[in-house]
């Protein structure tokens, strides 16, 4: 089995991402679009944090945006290991509607030695209208 | 569940925590809650692992379970029944939790205003002194928010 650092090197997002189980737990997906690296959260009813108005549960939105910033750090830094998450601020702007995709995308805001700040926004049918923003530092190693 | 230890008022909350698919899913559970303070707890699952080299579970796991205490402690210092909504929260991570260990994250209300509420916790194993992450989150109470189509914004 290809190391994770051979999975980066080929640039396999999509790989890097299947190795890791929680990623099937919730349905994550990363891949890449002509704007860059693109993670998405597929309808999933196990998701759900709130039956009133079937949004998803809001730790499931903050590990979508950790799991953009991790996969956003691979992509600039080329690490031997999955980053290390060293803190996480999610901001709750609109719900995140359980039947529909959720896509998130980061922007490298700062890439130090040792840490990496970035921002990551979350948006479902319109990409005006973001469901969720967040911010996290990592340690590159 | 703990329901002995429970105030008559806020069983109704944990009835519908039961409920809801991606508690279910986790396997979180309350171990204790009163009013302004809540500690819940969800066992160690291969299937939430975030890092397949040393087999600790995904922060993601730590965030819902943060998420999770924070919004059930909010809902606990209610007068009467009303939506709230997160308007945000923010996890350090101090430590990676242990493969095999249940997770527990405890809460407590530090402010309650007309508006909004501040909420505080750690998530760890075995003692709440030996935190395995710290969180602070606010909620906006009475929120207009979870109104699905049309401007919904807390």
């Amino acid at each position: 089995m290809p190391t994770l650092k051979k999975l980066r090197e080929a640039g396999d997002f999509g790989a890097i991402n299947r190795r890791i189980p929680y990623s099937s737990f919730v349905s994550l997906e990363s891949g890449e679009d002509d704007k860059g690296l693109l993670t998405i959260l597929r309808p999933r009813e196990s998701n759900m944090g709130n039956t009133l108005i079937r949004a998803v549960h809001g730790g499931v939105v903050g590990a979508l945006i950790e799991h953009a910033g991790v996969m956003q750090v691979m992509k600039d830094t080329a690490p031997e290991h999955l980053p290390k998450i060293i803190n996480l601020t999610v901001e709750y702007l609109r719900p995140c509607l359980v039947d529909e995709e959720a896509f998130a995308r980061g922007i490298m805001v700062k890439l130090g030695r040792r840490i990496a700040n970035v921002r990551v926004e979350v948006w479902q049918s319109d990409p005006e209208r973001p469901v969720a923003v967040g911010h996290a530092h990592f340690l590159v190693e | 569940m703990p329901q002995g230890d429970v105030p008559e008022k806020l069983k109704p909350l944990l009835d519908v925590l039961v409920t809801l698919p991606h508690f279910r899913e986790l396997g979180v559970t309350a171990e204790r809650v009163e009013r302004g303070f809540a500690i819940v707890r969800s066992d160690y699952d291969e299937r939430t692992i975030g890092n397949p080299e040393t087999g600790v579970i995904h922060g993601g796991v730590v965030t819902t379970v943060m998420d999770s205490v924070c919004g059930l402690v909010a809902f606990t210092v209610l007068e009467e029944p009303k939506p709230i909504a997160t308007l945000d929260l923010r996890i350090d991570y101090l430590k990676p939790a242990t493969p095999g260990k249940a997770l527990r994250g405890q809460a407590e209300v530090y402010k309650e205003t007309r508006n909004v509420t501040f909420v505080r916790g750690v998530a760890y194993h075995d003692d709440p002194d030996d935190p395995i992450a710290n969180c602070t989150a606010t909620f906006m109470i009475g929120s207009v928010g979870f109104k699905v189509g049309g401007e919904g914004g807390a």
